[in-house]
């Protein structure tokens, strides 16, 4: 247990400088930051040398990631060259909304997917089942985009129910929830489904039912517990692909969130944003791996860790 | 006493297993995907005769037919809801149903360029695949068949890939490496390869513990042959139903990066792309964002279809989900 825990951390902290390396020297190559502010005519080269000095842009490249690695573990991630905040307080400004997003998406998969799955798995063949994996095949199948835009013509433009987007009320969260959880619980509805199958087939099943217990206890209880364990992991996952994936949903609503502000970043090249985020991002996701892993031990005492 | 054995002749015993066999062939077939194969087909004529089916010229603007509607709406001077038309909704001159899908805000046939789109998206998705399928097979025979250190190093390398955002990575890429055929390539087999090296590395630790690779190896068969030609076709079945489910999700991707404007820059067509224009027309014109979308959904949900069954018959132990 405890060299797992000591490889993963290793692992963890090569996958975040491999990472922020990649984004950082790829922002080196787009072109030389300074020409976002370059007016010409206007700029000499004393103010110009000043700028890259200022920067860090007057070192070799790969001593330039170094410094900036050095000063990020002191949690000084750089300023942000168009905003001149900091890229803690841009990460800070932009998350709440993304986290938001993100768990009205969740509540959308946990409403939809699991009751979907249990029931398509309990009433195998029936209409239930029918929906069910209708569900499934159009969330895998719709772009996000299309379907958010496609929300937004239906409940926004035609039937002025909901707002077309932008953060505020509770009716705001409900089209870009919808467009970004539909394809995470159509993956959350197919899990349930089969391990739902699975348990529903085994032996202490057989035995419940021989001794009388009743179908709903049988379902609801006896079997629904045993068959959440691998959508109960699957859902930490769901959460991580959320806080990065929103880019298309945030794009779409106009969402003031992470992904939103990264491609904004990523076109400005402002990189000392760009690489936060991503770093930002790619621990979230070793994070949530890593407690998905623990987890599985804890729920499931049969697995092992080497 | 049914009927005696002697009087069946042996053009019978022919006839009838003739007709079993005809018979199970078309048992067979009824439990083809019918319905998503007969969309694929049509994706992919579309694709290969764009030229020859499309209606309209593709990148020809036509101003005065912007954002015109599909033929079922288009009246001459009337809207639908009864007013009287306006000039930028001028579909009659042409005929009403010279673009039979609409315009778009330029005024180029919405069904022609969903056509022409057709074209980009399975290429695209063809070649990063066939890209993202050689790396991974490549390295996934590898790591399982050396083991060790070799092992070591492509999987923390895979993993490391696999834990970075892979849709802000593969926008940085496109703006950075710039917005060509290529550079599209690389990012969406960037997509493909982590999950092929995973899956055939599995396989290949199995085989390499069989006695039909001993005795190769035996028989003095070099590493590559005994990798290319006793390996390899073990997990061919795995690799073409793991692609198979791939292509779905790489078409999406693919709309996704040219919806966010990192794609085949215009005026080529793209699904994606397309429905990014009709963005700012949903109230006016909803059929400019529609229709490409409906051609990515029907495209992606086919390719689901097929490789769901693909794999039922040919791999059921890929059956996760």
């Amino acid at each position: 247990m405890k060299s797992f825990l000591i490889r993963r951390l290793i692992f963890a902290i090569i996958s975040v400088i491999a990472s922020t390396m990649i984004v950082f020297m790829l922002s080196r190559v787009q072109g030389d930051p300074r020409y976002l502010f370059l007016s010409s005519g206007y700029t000499s080269q004393e103010q110009w040398d000043a700028w890259g000095e200022q920067m860090g842009l007057d070192k070799p490249l790969p001593l330039q990631y170094f410094v900036w690695l050095g000063k990020a573990l002191k949690g000084d991630f750089g300023n942000s060259i168009k905003s001149g905040y900091t890229s803690r307080e841009m990460i800070r400004l932009y998350a709440p909304a993304s986290l938001q997003l993100g768990l009205a998406a969740f509540v959308f998969v946990i409403l939809t997917g699991l009751p979907l799955g249990v029931l398509s798995a309990v009433k195998r063949g029936s209409v239930w089942d029918l929906i069910g994996r209708a569900f499934a095949v159009f969330g895998q199948a719709l772009p996000p985009f299309w379907l958010g835009i496609m929300l937004i013509l239906i409940f926004a433009v035609n039937l002025e129910w909901l707002p077309p987007g932008q953060r505020g009320g509770w009716s705001n969260y409900i089209l870009p929830a919808i467009t970004l959880g539909w394809l995470a619980s159509a993956g959350m509805m197919r899990l349930v489904r089969s391990s739902m199958l699975e348990v529903l087939d085994s032996e202490y099943i057989k035995l419940a039912r021989a001794k009388g217990v009743g179908t709903r206890a049988v379902i609801w209880k006896h079997a629904l517990k045993n068959s959440l364990i691998p959508p109960l992991t699957f859902s930490a996952l769901i959460m991580a692909g959320f806080i990065a994936g929103t880019v298309v949903t945030e794009t779409v609503f106009a969402w003031p969130g992470l992904g939103f502000m990264t491609v904004a970043a990523i076109n400005d090249n402002d990189f000392p944003v760009m690489t936060t985020a991503v770093m930002v991002f790619t621990i979230i996701y070793l994070m949530t791996v890593f407690i998905v892993d623990l987890l599985y031990g804890l729920i499931d005492p049969r697995i092992r860790y080497s | 006493m049914t009927t005696p054995a002697h009087e069946i002749t042996v053009e019978e015993i022919f006839e009838s297993q003739e007709q079993t066999g005809f018979r199970s062939f078309l048992a067979e077939v009824r439990r083809w995907p019918i319905i998503p194969i007969f969309i694929l087909s049509l994706v992919v004529i579309c694709a290969i005769f764009a030229d020859i089916i499309a209606p309209n010229e593709r990148d020809k603007q036509d101003l005065r037919a912007r954002t015109s509607a599909p033929f079922w709406k288009a009246e001459c001077g009337v809207e639908p809801d009864g007013r009287k038309q306006t000039p930028t909704f001028d579909n009659c001159r042409t005929g009403g149903n010279k673009y039979l899908l609409g315009a778009d805000p330029l005024g180029r046939g919405l069904l022609t360029r969903i056509i022409h789109g057709a074209r980009i998206s399975l290429t695209l998705a063809a070649v990063s695949i066939a890209v993202g399928t050689i790396v991974g097979t490549t390295l996934g025979l590898m790591a399982g068949y050396f083991g060790g250190i070799i092992d070591e190093i492509i999987m923390r390398v895979t993993d490391i890939v696999t834990s970075i955002p892979y849709l802000l990575l593969a926008l940085i890429i496109v703006i950075v490496l710039g917005q060509n055929f290529g550079v599209i390539v690389l990012v969406l087999a960037l997509a493909s390869w982590p999950g092929i090296v995973r899956l055939v590395r599995g396989q290949a630790l199995q085989l390499r513990e069989l006695d039909y690779v001993a005795l190769a190896k035996v028989a003095g068969s070099s590493t590559f042959r005994i990798l290319y030609s006793h390996i390899l076709p073990g997990v061919s079945n795995t690799i073409v139903v793991a692609t198979t489910l791939q292509v779905g999700s790489i078409i999406l991707a693919e709309a996704i990066l040219s919806f966010l404007g990192a794609g085949i820059p215009p005026p080529t067509p793209s699904w994606g792309s397309m429905v990014s224009d009709g963005r700012s027309y949903l109230n006016s014109a909803w059929w400019v964002a529609f229709f490409p979308g409906m051609a990515i959904f029907l495209t992606v949900m086919s390719f689901n279809f097929i490789g769901d069954w693909l794999r039922d018959k040919w791999d059921p132990r890929l059956r996760q989900l």
